[in-house]
């Protein structure tokens, strides 16, 4: 039951952790994005159509990197160029990608799928527990686990990882220093809506092998929740989605198993975990923000 | 058959699209149905309107309710039909009937379970305008140009489970849904019946999403079920595919609900339950365009099954490993429904194990559509 529930934290947590790392991304930058729901939906329809038609998964992927990016600049333009307010376009942007997708995506309902298959690593898929939980999955969720490390490197370790920090909390720094917070807000928040795009290819292609309006159903909402629960750290974000997944798995897994516990209170049980960590933990994560989130409500550029 | 597809983006952003495609009137190339079905007399300038409530594609409720409307037109070749579809269960739904009926719609038809109260709104200004709902009662107050229908779901889901259970050797289905509604809860313990009756040891596993379509938590509710030693899975969901994948790449069975995905699951397909609305829907346009349709069945709470005519609500083909034995039993067990019988001919039993229809009992369709348990042998949760 503990493997099971494992297993489904991560197999299930993949495309959770892809936008969660691209809204941190975002917001480290100093920009919110409440677009990463309409990003993955953009990402899952691309990916499958993508797929579908080129017959290569990879192409898919690829396809719904640029279609999370794609969505995301239009937040970008407008919170950056135009100076609109980040809260409402990001919404706005949500809806639109909802809207796109939900007519670009009909003739694609129930289609079959060019899925992207799972890959068992040798030697260590076979080993008990640890195998079947990180070893035997598809190669996005291979890379997401890859790219917490490689984002926290960057974060606290390169010039550009600084560079990001600044424009996130002192931006009149990074301009005396001749770069432009902007482009580096651009670049954060384009490189953040790719990563939640990633997360929807994963979702479609990957984990459900399947296209339907609105499949993604809060998961990009979820993702901007635990990027405060992850107190803008990369390797609390993956303990935040695998927490979020693995709720999900273990309250699946208790009804299959004819727990008697309630099924509302089960179905409420990855909200309340959730939650309960953020209360318990919130005042000393605040401290984490960045300091320029302080001021969403003024002009980001 | 040409579509015309307009994009409504309302608001500041696409807050809704609504897609409307209309069908012209050229006639479609399929073949002529040779049934009995009615051959469409009169209704020169007949216009019928069709709601949605989704995508009229969408492998599932939605879709099967186009391809009615598309029977309709062959069976009325002159008539003009309006399509509607993601209309949503509020007040737009009004909006779309009411321009509907600037259009001249005759008879309108409103295809999902929340569009009830709208359409009685609409047909109480409209005495000229025939309304039928699908799915929803109507109750007390009886208008004259109102009604509604609806098939007997859980037939073809109890003879479905009887492939499930002539097909499991772990003894073990799976039952992925979404809420306990009556309906699902009668889905549930047709299906268990249905297998128990070849196996009464058999027991069934439903497992709840809380979604009717988030794949997401489908392919998650497939793998815990999968865990459990189930070789069976079927659903009943709005979007299917998640879960069928899932059972035909773990080597398990499928039996589906709401469309034929043999095509999904060569190996696994068992067999399943569709819609197939055509001859109902037709019969209905018939009865208005005779002049009939007042005080006639389709004028108050009509409901059908194999019991009473022709169950809307049919047995998806069979998969590889269905036996001819069990399609004999299968066979049985419907002739014994056109005899009279019922999936929940007693004895019936709750999960607690207390009789709830003794030998020789059966209930009514309305006790059915106001089921509140599971019988015995499925393990879950109504609560």
């Amino acid at each position: 039951m503990i493997e099971a529930v494992c297993v489904g934290a991560v197999a299930g947590g993949t495309s959770i952790l892809f936008p969660t790392l691209g809204e941190l991304i975002t917001e480290r930058s100093g920009v919110i994005n409440l677009g990463t729901e309409g990003s993955m939906l953009c990402g899952a329809l691309a990916a499958y159509i993508i797929g579908i038609e080129t017959g290569s998964p990879w192409l898919g992927v690829v396809a719904g990197l640029v279609a999370g990016a794609g969505l995301a600049a239009v937040h970008a333009f407008l919170v950056l160029h135009r100076g609109a307010n980040q809260i409402a376009t990001g919404l706005v942007v949500t809806f639109l990608g909802l809207g796109l997708t939900a007519l670009f995506g009909q003739d694609y309902v129930g289609q079959g799928v060019v899925a992207l298959e799972p890959v068992a690593i040798p030697g260590l898929a076979s080993l008990p527990f640890v195998g079947p939980v990180l070893f035997d999955h598809d190669p996005l969720t291979y890379l997401s686990l890859l790219a917490v490390p490689a984002l926290w490197w960057v974060l606290v370790g390169t010039r550009a990882g600084l560079q990001l920090r600044a424009a996130g909390e002192r931006p009149e720094v990074l301009r005396t220093f001749g770069t432009s917070p902007r482009a580096v807000r651009y670049a954060a928040v384009i490189g953040g809506g790719g990563l939640s795009g990633l997360g929807g290819a994963q979702l479609a292609t990957a984990f459900t092998r399947n296209w339907s309006e609105g499949m993604t159903v809060g998961r990009g909402f979820v993702a901007v929740g635990l990027v405060i629960f992850a107190a803008w750290d990369p390797r609390k974000a993956l303990v935040g989605a695998y927490l979020f997944s693995g709720a999900i798995a273990l309250q699946l897994q208790l009804q299959a198993q004819g727990s008697d516990i309630s099924r509302y209170l089960l179905a409420a049980l990855p909200y309340l975990v959730v939650i309960i960590s953020l209360a318990s933990l919130s005042r000393r994560r605040l401290h984490a923000a960045p300091e320029a989130l302080n001021h969403v409500f003024e002009h980001a550029s | 058959m040409k579509m015309r597809t307009l994009a409504l983006v309302a608001g500041l952003g696409a807050l809704t699209i609504s897609a409307t495609a209309c069908s012209d009137d050229s006639s479609d190339t399929g073949t002529t149905d040779g049934s009995e079905e009615t051959t469409g007399e009169g209704g020169g300038d007949l216009t019928i309107g069709f709601l949605y409530v989704g995508p009229k594609d969408d492998f599932g409720y939605n879709q099967a309710a186009y391809e009615g409307s598309l029977a309709v037109q062959e069976s009325f070749p002159d008539a003009e039909i309006l399509q509607a579809e993601n209309v949503p269960e509020t007040a737009d739904a009004e909006v779309v009937m009411e321009g509907m009926i600037e259009d001249g719609a005759d008879i309108i038809f409103a295809t999902s379970y929340g569009h009830l109260e709208f359409a009685a709104n609409v047909a109480a200004d409209h005495p000229d305008v025939t309304f039928v709902h699908q799915g929803g009662l109507e109750g007390e107050e009886q208008l004259d140009n109102l009604g509604t229908f609806f098939g007997t779901v859980y037939e073809p889901v109890y003879t479905a489970g009887i492939a499930a259970g002539a097909s499991t050797e772990s003894k073990k289905l799976g039952y992925v849904y979404a809420f306990p509604i009556p309906q699902t809860l009668a889905n549930i313990n047709a299906f268990t019946l249905g297998a128990q009756s070849v196996d009464p040891d058999i027991e069934v596993i439903a497992v709840s999403t809380g979604s009717w379509c988030d794949p997401g938590l489908q392919a998650q509710a497939a793998q815990s079920l999968l865990d459990q030693d189930v070789d069976v899975l079927t659903q009943h969901q709005d979007c299917t595919k998640t879960i069928i994948e899932a059972a035909e790449a773990a080597g398990a069975m499928t039996v589906g609900y709401h469309f034929d995905a043999s095509e999904l699951a060569p190996e696994g397909w068992l067999t399943g339950s569709e819609w197939s609305w055509g001859p109902l829907y037709s019969d209905i346009v018939q009865t208005v365009v005779d002049d009939e349709f007042v005080d006639s069945p389709y004028n108050g709470d009509f409901r059908v099954g194999l019991q009473t005519g022709e169950n809307p609500f049919v047995q998806s083909s069979y998969g590889p490993s269905v036996t001819e034995e069990t399609q004999a039993l299968i066979d049985e067990a419907r002739q014994s429904f056109i005899d009279g019988s019922s999936p929940f001919a007693g004895p019936v039993s709750n999960q607690g194990g207390d009789e709830v229809w003794a030998e020789g009992e059966q209930p009514t369709y309305e006790e059915v559509e106001t089921m509140d348990f599971f019988v015995q042998g499925v393990i879950g949760e109504t609560s």
